[in-house]
C-alpha cells in the first residue's frame, strides 16, 4: 500500500473521500494534477450519506454576505457541474432548480422569517437575489397540495435541488475514470511537512506528496494543526425521515420536505449540539412528522422506510473554511456543511486554484483567521 | 393471558417486553409471568406460535401426520402461555426499541404499531425473540413469480392448508429441506424433484462432528425424514448451478450437475437455503453482531445468559443463532430468568438453580448442531451468485454485476457505501433479502472475509409505520426547538 | 398457484374483490394466501422496472406481496387477514398519491 517510490507519488493528495474531498479530487483532475484520494472504512460517520441534498441560497449568509455570493455562484454553476458529470459519467444526478420554499406553519414563524430576510437583504451588496414573501393563498396557487395550516411561504427561484447519493457516486465514477487513485480503508495517524513537502502515515504506511488537501470533514480539526492550519470544525446533528417511493407530485424542494427524483420523500431537518451521538431521537421525528403532514396532509399515509441522524460539519460561525497555510506552504483545507451545494465551486473554481498555489478573492473571507481577531 | 386487540389497551410500562411468539417469545413471557414479573408479548401475526409453529391454535389442517409431532408440540407452550398472567398483543409490530431519555436509560422506549396507530411505551428489560428468516438464495430469474421459498410453502400449508398446484420443485440444501419437502408431499403437493445444492466437498469438514451428531436426538429424525423424503420423492443430488427461466412467470428450472446441464418444465419453485438470525431489529437497537463462521451468517454477541451488548436487552431463540425449536424454547427460559434477576426479582442463585436443569437439556438439543451447518453450509455460487446480470436486492432490482463493479472499480469496502451508491438495502424490506449476499459478494471481490466487510447499520423503523403515526407520537420542547428554529 | 387440500378444516367464506373480479376466500386467512389459493400469479410491478412480482417469503420479510388494500397502497399482503368485501388491487409501481389521503 505504501508509495515510497517517487515515480507514484502524486502531485496532490485529498484526505477525505466524502462529496467534498471527491470534487476538490475531479476538480484538480481536470486540471490535470495526479491525485490521490485517503478514505477511511464503511462505517464511519459520513455527512455525504446522510445530508438532504438541496442546492440552497435563499436565508444564507446572513453575518457573512460573502457566503450569501459564494452560494449563489455555486448555484449557478450547478448546472455545469451537472453536465460535466453526465458527460463524463453518464450519470444524471437529478439537479434541478424550479426555485425553492420555506413554509411555515404560524404567523410567528413567517414573521421571524421575514426579519431574517430583511437583515440579510440590508447587507451591502446583496443586490441580485431575489425571493417572494407569500401568503396562504399564493402559496396554495403554486402548491396546490398545501394543507390548511401552511400560513405563508418564502420563495427563491434560486433554490434547487439534486440526489445527493447519486452525486456521490458520480464523483468517485468521474475520478476513478480521470485516473484518480482512491485508496479506501486508509486513516490518516499524521501529516509531517518535510522538503517542501508532506509525509503522510497511518498504518497502512506512508505516502509522499508536494500538495495535501483536508477534506475530511469532521477530521479536519484533529487534522489541520499538523500543518500548521486551524479547523474548529465541530458535529451539529440532524435527523432526517424518509419514505416508501410515492408518484411525483413534488416539484419544488422545501427547506424541510423534498421529493427525490426515485419517489421517496425526504423530511428533515433537525439541528442539536449532541456530540458524536447519532442515536435518532423519537420527539424530534414526532415533530418533523406532524410538521411535515400540516404542510403535506397527503403525505400522511405514507410509510416510513428509514429514519437517520447525521453529523453536519459546523464551524463556529456555521460558515465555511477555506485556507492555505502559512507555515507549510501547499497543505489547504476545505470544510463546509453544504458540500452538495457548494460541489460546483469545488469542483470548478476552488480546485484549479488550490493545483495554482493561489486561493480565489471570492473566498479570502473565508479563512480561519477569521476565529482569531 | 391477557389478550390486547387494541393499541390503547397497552400499559404505559412493563417490567419486560419479549418481542415475537414463537417458541423462545412463548417461554420467555410464560416464564417470567410465573416468577411475578409484568409482562408484555407482541407478535405482528395473528396467532402465537412463530414460524415453526405458525398457526397451532388455528390451523385448518386435520391430518396430525401431516405436520408431524413435532409441529404439535406447540401447542403446549401456546397453553402454558395462556394459564400464565402475561399481556399479549397480537397483530402489533415492533418497529423501534432505544434508550429511555426521560428514565436516564433505566428502561427502554418501544414503539409500536398495531391496526394504523401507533404508540410509545416502557419496558423495564427487552428480549428480543424475533427467530429467523431463510438465507437469502439469489439464482438467475428468482424474481419471477412462482418462486417463492421453500419456507413460505410451508407457511401457506399451515396457516391455510393450501399447496402449490401442479409441478413443483424444491430446490437448494439444509435440514429442513427434507422436513419441508415431506410435509408437501404428505399434503398432497406434486414433487416433481427435489434438487439438492448440499455441496460434496462440506462432507471432510463436517465429519469432524459427526460423533457429537451420532448421539443427537437429530440423527434418529433426521434420518427418518431423509429416508421417508427419499424413499417417495426424486432426489437429484450434486446441483451446481439454478436458474430460473420463463417470460412473466417461471416455467422451467435449469440446473447443472455433474457437469451437464438439465431442466425441468415446473409450475411452482421453492427455494431453501438454510436460515439465518433476524437481526434487523437488534442491529437497529444497537446491539453488536458478529460473524459466525460455522453458520455463516452474522449473529448478536450474546453471552451465556443471551444477554446482548446493550444493558438490558436480550436475545432469544433462533435469532441469538440458528438452534432449532426446542432449543429456541430452552434459551427463551434462561433468557427470562436473568430479566428477572436484573429486575432484582430472583437472585443470583435462584437464578443459576433454575437454569441448571434447562442448561443441560439445552446442551442436549443443541449437540449435533454443529455436522449439520457444516454439512449443509451453502454453496459459495449460490451465496454470491455468479452471473452478474442476477438481481441480489429484490426491492430496488440491484445486480450481482453492480455490486462487483462498485466494489472492485470504485474501492466500495463495505455494504454501507454500497448501499449509498446503488441504493440496494434502502427498499422496503430494509436490506433483508440483499443484506448478506452483498457483503458476501464484497468479501469475495475485494479477498477478504464477511466479517471483515462488516453488515448495514440498520435503522428504525424496522417494520412499516406511516407518517401519520410517527406524527401523533409525544413531543418535546427541546424536540420542537430543534426543529423549528 | 395454490389449491386447497382435499380434507381441510372448513371455515367461513368471505367475498372480495380483485382488480375487480369477485373472488372468494376464507376466513382465517391472509390477503396473499386468498390471492395465491385464487389462483393470481402476480400481485405488484415494481416501482424500479415495472416487473411483475408475487408473494415470496409469506412471513412479512421480503416486501413482495404488496398491493392496494382499499384504497392504501404497499400494503403487505401476508400481514394483513382478509375481510368480506375487501377491494384488493394490485400495485402498479409506485404508490399512488391518491392513495395517501390520511
Amino acid at each position: 500500500m505504501s508509495s515510497k517510490s517517487n515515480h507514484t507519488e502524486p502531485d496532490v493528495v485529498v484526505i477525505g473521500g466524502g462529496v467534498v474531498g471527491g470534487a476538490i479530487a475531479l476538480g484538480l483532475a481536470r486540471s490535470g494534477a495526479r491525485v490521490t484520494i485517503l478514505d477511511e472504512g464503511d462505517a464511519v460517520p459520513r455527512a455525504s450519506r446522510g445530508n438532504f441534498a438541496l442546492v440552497w441560497v435563499q436565508s444564507k449568509g446572513f453575518g457573512m454576505p460573502e457566503y450569501a455570493m459564494w452560494s449563489r455562484r455555486s448555484a449557478d454553476d450547478w448546472h455545469g457541474l451537472a453536465d460535466i458529470l453526465g458527460e463524463e459519467t453518464g450519470i444524471d444526478v437529478a439537479h434541478s432548480q424550479p426555485g425553492g420554499f420555506m413554509l411555515c406553519l404560524s404567523q410567528d414563524e413567517l414573521g421571524k422569517r421575514v426579519d431574517a430576510m430583511h437583515r440579510l437583504h440590508n447587507q451591502t451588496t446583496l443586490t441580485d437575489f431575489p425571493y417572494e414573501v407569500l401568503g396562504h393563498a399564493e402559496t396554495k396557487r403554486r402548491l396546490p397540495d398545501i394543507g390548511k395550516d401552511v400560513v405563508g411561504a418564502i420563495y427563491s427561484p434560486l433554490d434547487g435541488h439534486v440526489n445527493s447519493l447519486k452525486l456521490f457516486r458520480a464523483l468517485r465514477e468521474a475520478t476513478t475514470r480521470r485516473g484518480v487513485d482512491y485508496r479506501p480503508n486508509c486513516p490518516v495517524e499524521s501529516i509531517t511537512p518535510r522538503d517542501g513537502g508532506f509525509r503522510i502515515n497511518g498504518s497502512w504506511g506512508e505516502i509522499a506528496t508536494a500538495k495535501v488537501v483536508l477534506a475530511a470533514g469532521l477530521g479536519n480539526a484533529r487534522l489541520a494543526p499538523m500543518v500548521g492550519l486551524d479547523a474548529p470544525v465541530k458535529p451539529s446533528k440532524g435527523q432526517i425521515i424518509v419514505t416508501e417511493k410515492t408518484a411525483p407530485f413534488l416539484h419544488n424542494p422545501m427547506v424541510t420536505v423534498r421529493q427525490t427524483d426515485e419517489g421517496g420523500v425526504m423530511i428533515g431537518d433537525s439541528q442539536e449540539d449532541r456530540g458524536f451521538d447519532t442515536v435518532v431521537g423519537q420527539p424530534i421525528l414526532s415533530v418533523m412528522a406532524e410538521r411535515a403532514v400540516r404542510m403535506f396532509p397527503r403525505l400522511a399515509g405514507l410509510n416510513v422506510v428509514r429514519t437517520w441522524s447525521a453529523l453536519r460539519v459546523m464551524s463556529p460561525d456555521g460558515f465555511p473554511i477555506y485556507d492555505l497555510s502559512r507555515s507549510c506552504p501547499g497543505a489547504f483545507v476545505v470544510t463546509c456543511h453544504s458540500g452538495v451545494t457548494l460541489a460546483a465551486n469545488h469542483v470548478l473554481t476552488l480546485a484549479p486554484a488550490i493545483l495554482s498555489g493561489v486561493l480565489p478573492d471570492a473566498v479570502a473571507s473565508f479563512s480561519a483567521r477569521r476565529f482569531h481577531v | 393471558m391477557k389478550p390486547l386487540t387494541e393499541i390503547g389497551q397497552l400499559a404505559e410500562h412493563y417490567d419486560l417486553a419479549v418481542v415475537g411468539a414463537g417458541p423462545a417469545g412463548l417461554s420467555a413471557a410464560a416464564r417470567a409471568s410465573e416468577l411475578g414479573l409484568a409482562v408484555l408479548l407482541v407478535d405482528e401475526n395473528p396467532e402465537p406460535g412463530g414460524q415453526i409453529y405458525r398457526s397451532i391454535t388455528t390451523t385448518p389442517v386435520t391430518d396430525r401426520a401431516v405436520l408431524g409431532v413435532d409441529y404439535w408440540r406447540g401447542a403446549d407452550l401456546v397453553a402454558r402461555l395462556k394459564r400464565s398472567a402475561a399481556a399479549y398483543a397480537a397483530r402489533c409490530t415492533v418497529w423501534s426499541i432505544a434508550p429511555d431519555v426521560e428514565s436516564d436509560g433505566a428502561s427502554f422506549e418501544i414503539g409500536l404499531s398495531l391496526d394504523g396507530r401507533a404508540r410509545l411505551i416502557t419496558a423495564g428489560q427487552v428480549i428480543l425473540a424475533t427467530g429467523a428468516q431463510e438465507r437469502p438464495f439469489p439464482i438467475p430469474g428468482w424474481t419471477l413469480p412462482g418462486v417463492m421459498t421453500a419456507g413460505a410453502a410451508q407457511i401457506a400449508l399451515k396457516s391455510s392448508a393450501i399447496v402449490p398446484k401442479g409441478r413443483t420443485v424444491i430446490a437448494g440444501c439444509g435440514p429442513l429441506l427434507y422436513l419441508l419437502a415431506g410435509q408437501l408431499a404428505a399434503a398432497g403437493a406434486e414433487i416433481v424433484a427435489v434438487l439438492d445444492t448440499t455441496p460434496r466437498r462440506n462432507w471432510p469438514a463436517a465429519l469432524g462432528a459427526l460423533p457429537d451428531f451420532l448421539r443427537s436426538p437429530y440423527l434418529a429424525k433426521g434420518l427418518k425424514l431423509m429416508a421417508k423424503a427419499r424413499r417417495s420423492l426424486r432426489f437429484l443430488g450434486g446441483v451446481t448451478s439454478l436458474a430460473v427461466e420463463g417470460s412473466g412467470r417461471l416455467s422451467t428450472i435449469r440446473f447443472e450437475r455433474g457437469g451437464a446441464s438439465e431442466s425441468i418444465a415446473c409450475d411452482t419453485l421453492l427455494l431453501h437455503q438454510g436460515v439465518i438470525p433476524s437481526v434487523n431489529l437488534s442491529n437497529a437497537a444497537g446491539c453488536a453482531h458478529e460473524f459466525d463462521t460455522v453458520q455463516h451468517c452474522w449473529v448478536p454477541q450474546l453471552d451465556d445468559w443471551f444477554a446482548s451488548s446493550v444493558p438490558g436487552i436480550a436475545i432469544a431463540g433462533d435469532g441469538a443463532g440458528i438452534g432449532g425449536a426446542e432449543s429456541a424454547a430452552l434459551r427463551g427460559e434462561i433468557a427470562a430468568l436473568d430479566s428477572a434477576r436484573r429486575l432484582g426479582r430472583i437472585t443470583i442463585a435462584e437464578r443459576d438453580n433454575h437454569a441448571a436443569p434447562i442448561r443441560t437439556a439445552l446442551g442436549r438439543t443443541l449437540r449435533g448442531r454443529r455436522f449439520l451447518d457444516l454439512l449443509y453450509k451453502p454453496a459459495t455460487q449460490f451465496l454470491a451468485p455468479i452471473v452478474d446480470d442476477t438481481i441480489i436486492c429484490r426491492c430496488e432490482e440491484v445486480t450481482a454485476g453492480q455490486v462487483r463493479d462498485a466494489a472492485k472499480r470504485l474501492g466500495v469496502t463495505g455494504p454501507n457505501q454500497m448501499k449509498a451508491f446503488l441504493r440496494c438495502g434502502m427498499g422496503p424490506c430494509q436490506g433483508r433479502l440483499c443484506g448478506p449476499t452483498v457483503v458476501e459478494l464484497i468479501a469475495e471481490t475485494r479477498g477478504t472475509t464477511p466479517a471483515e466487510v462488516g453488515y448495514y447499520r440498520l435503522r428504525p423503523p424496522v417494520k412499516p409505520v406511516t407518517l401519520a403515526e410517527l406524527a401523533s407520537l409525544p413531543q418535546s420542547e427541546a424536540a420542537v426547538k430543534a426543529v423549528v428554529r | 398457484m395454490f389449491r386447497p387440500m382435499s380434507d381441510a378444516k372448513s371455515a367461513a367464506t368471505l367475498s372480495f374483490s380483485f382488480d375487480g373480479r369477485p373472488l372468494i376466500g376464507r376466513d382465517g386467512d391472509t390477503v396473499a394466501a386468498s390471492l395465491l389459493a385464487n389462483g393470481v400469479d402476480v400481485c405488484r410491478e415494481t416501482p424500479v422496472s415495472g416487473a411483475p412480482r408475487a408473494p415470496y417469503c409469506l412471513m412479512g420479510v421480503c416486501f413482495e406481496c404488496l398491493v392496494v388494500i382499499d384504497g392504501v397502497g404497499n400494503r403487505q399482503g401476508c400481514m394483513v387477514p382478509l375481510r368480506d368485501g375487501m377491494t384488493i388491487e394490485t400495485q402498479h409501481g409506485r404508490r399512488q398519491p391518491e392513495e395517501m389521503q390520511g
